[in-house]
């Protein structure tokens, strides 16, 4: 009953916010361009793609990056991911180390993983480790969108895998956020195998009585979806989230017609029965939290 | 075993060329060739048949196994019939059915990879592609009986993979695997299907390249001008190296198999 009058409290909280927003909001644009200055010197602001309004960065970052009027949910980094998911100061990085050898030696490869290594600051698409969500102690993976569109080849691949096989070892539940173009190109079939080798990875913990909770959002495809991604006990989507085998493009070259509306987003999957719940970003933490604890973690 | 050296007067693109040739031999004719009192197995059981999978028990010299393999069709009418061998998540599940079926009878699997890839349609998606895929991927890798895969043709990504957890992988000299057609490679990387052939050069998708990645456990030779050109030749090729693997699988028990397939997988591509 506390929590039904802690969500109201939180509801009531982001009403306010939202009409303070939409208030200065207004008053922004009546002053023309100077939206980017903010009065505390933080000078920036967030542009929902969808609805195209305006709003500072310190009510999105509150807001979790979905969108007070629309409810867009915007990309965020892996980073921002594990803020708005874990209990602050719970998570202990693991393999931070590994780095792809580019396997078939495609040209440029290298080069370019080097420049996004420098960008990104992190050695390859996806951040794994240990963390609580409220107490409850879990490992956690994160794909990075911003490092190759969070593309798996052999370092994404072989980072899933010891996730699993540490949840194993360590009898701790498994939470997977799956954010992905899908297999690597750039290593062929080095990227192909991450599939089957993810794959039996999660099986194995599955034996063995591992719960595993896979979150998937936007985008998440081909061979991410293909492999672990979709092999959740509890499957959650974030609302609006691209998933799928094959890329919209491709479909519609293949059959020569444009997509019906709403084809192959979160709600899609929904309704044809692949994911249980398409849950918003706001709710995703407590809805770990709980299916955690009806699992007796 | 065939293990030697592929003769490097051929290129990749060549090899894709062979490997897609309408004439080569497909599933059916490789069952017709290489084995007996073949019993065809339909449907996914949850309400679909999907015949760009062909699946069923025969006997392998006397030995009951379960054969499974993509299938294209010999001609344009059967091409569009089985939707030139892109499966349907139907397609794996009636796959992943046989399978778990050779596994409750202690059969052995032997499946045939010949894919432009998984079907990328309207349907395919309602239907759960992904988790079919990955279904088949996750199953395989624990299945306790021993489980051979022979690539004939084109293998292209998830689509091929998806019936490939085997404990032995094999190829036939000019047949190709890899993560995506080349045309599909080309397209994402460089946004130009028509870049393909420079794709093939960069993917290593022959047999050669991937037996020295370590990838796949033998070439199976092909006569001059590839197996279409003496498909008998090629059936022997295919039976001897069936045989070998059989006399070694069969010797060792499910759990070994389901520990050594695992490991085979968690070790590739580390
Ligand atoms: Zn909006």
């Amino acid at each position: 009953m506390s929590d039904f009058f802690k969500e109201r409290r939180k509801l009531l909280f982001s009403l306010r916010e939202l009409r303070g927003k939409n208030n200065t909001g207004k008053a922004g644009s009546n002053a023309g361009d100077r939206a980017g200055e903010g009065s505390n010197g933080v000078s920036s602001t967030v542009k929902c793609p969808r609805c195209k309004r305006e709003y500072p960065q310190m009510l999105m970052d509150r807001k979790k990056m979905v969108c007070p009027k629309c409810g867009y949910h915007l990309p965020i980094s892996a980073e921002e991911r594990l803020k708005f998911t874990i209990d602050s100061d719970s998570f202990q990085e693991m393999d931070a180390e590994l780095e792809t050898v580019n396997p078939i030696h495609f040209p440029g490869y290298t080069n370019k993983i080097k420049s996004i290594q420098n960008q990104t600051g992190r050695k390859d698409g996806a951040l794994c480790g240990t963390a609580t969500v409220r107490g409850h102690k879990l490992v956690i993976a994160i794909l990075d969108h911003s490092f190759m569109m969070g593309s798996m080849g052999s370092v994404v691949g072989e980072k899933i895998t010891r996730a699993a096989e540490y949840a194993m070892e360590e009898k701790l539940p498994l939470l997977i956020f799956s954010c992905s173009g899908g297999a690597r190109m750039q290593e062929g079939m080095f990227s192909l195998m991450q599939m089957a080798k993810t794959s039996a990875a999660i099986k194995r913990f599955s034996e063995q009585g591992g719960l595993y909770i896979s979150v998937l959002t936007h985008p998440t495809m081909g061979g991410v979806s293909a492999s672990f991604a979709t092999l959740g006990d509890i499957m959650l989507a974030e609302p609006g989230a691209l998933i799928g085998f094959a890329g919209p493009r491709v479909i519609e070259q293949t059959i020569g017609q444009k997509l019906p509306e709403g084809f192959q987003r979160a709600e899609f999957l929904q309704q044809h029965g692949f994911v249980d719940a398409v849950v918003s970003r706001d709710k995703l933490r407590s809805n770990i939290a709980k299916i955690l604890t009806l699992h007796c973690y | 075993m065939e293990r030697f050296q592929t003769k490097k007067t051929i290129d990749a693109y060549t090899r894709v060329g062979l490997a897609r040739d309408k004439n080569r031999p497909g599933i059916a004719d490789y069952i017709d060739a290489l084995f007996t009192d073949f019993f065809c197995c339909r449907g996914d059981r949850i309400g679909l048949e999907d015949e760009a999978i062909l699946g069923g028990v025969a006997r392998f010299h006397d030995l009951p196994v379960t054969v499974i393999g993509h299938r294209k069709g010999k001609d344009l009418e059967e091409n569009v019939r089985f939707n030139f061998g892109m499966p349907q998540p139907e397609g794996y599940r009636k796959a992943l059915r046989l399978m778990k079926q050779a596994e409750k009878f202690g059969r052995p699997i032997i499946t045939f990879i010949d894919t432009p890839g998984a079907y990328p349609g309207l349907a395919a998606e309602e239907h759960g592609q992904s988790q079919a895929i990955a279904e088949c991927l996750a199953e395989m890798s624990s299945l306790k009986v021993p489980v051979i895969s022979i690539v004939t043709g084109e293998g292209n990504s998830g689509g091929a993979l998806a019936i490939g957890v085997a404990n032995e992988i094999y190829m036939l000299e000019h047949a190709v695997y890899s993560i995506l057609s080349p045309e599909g490679f080309a397209s994402i990387l460089w946004k130009d299907a028509s870049r393909s052939k420079d794709a093939c050069e960069l993917m290593k998708l022959t047999a050669d390249e991937l037996y020295k990645a370590g990838f796949i456990e033998g070439i199976i030779r092909e006569p001059e001008g590839g197996i279409q050109a003496d498909p008998e030749v090629g059936f022997a090729g295919i039976d001897k190296c069936l045989q070998d693997s059989l006399q070694k699988l069969c010797a060792l028990s499910g759990t070994r198999l389901q520990k050594e397939r695992y490991e085979k997988f968690r070790n590739m591509a580390r």
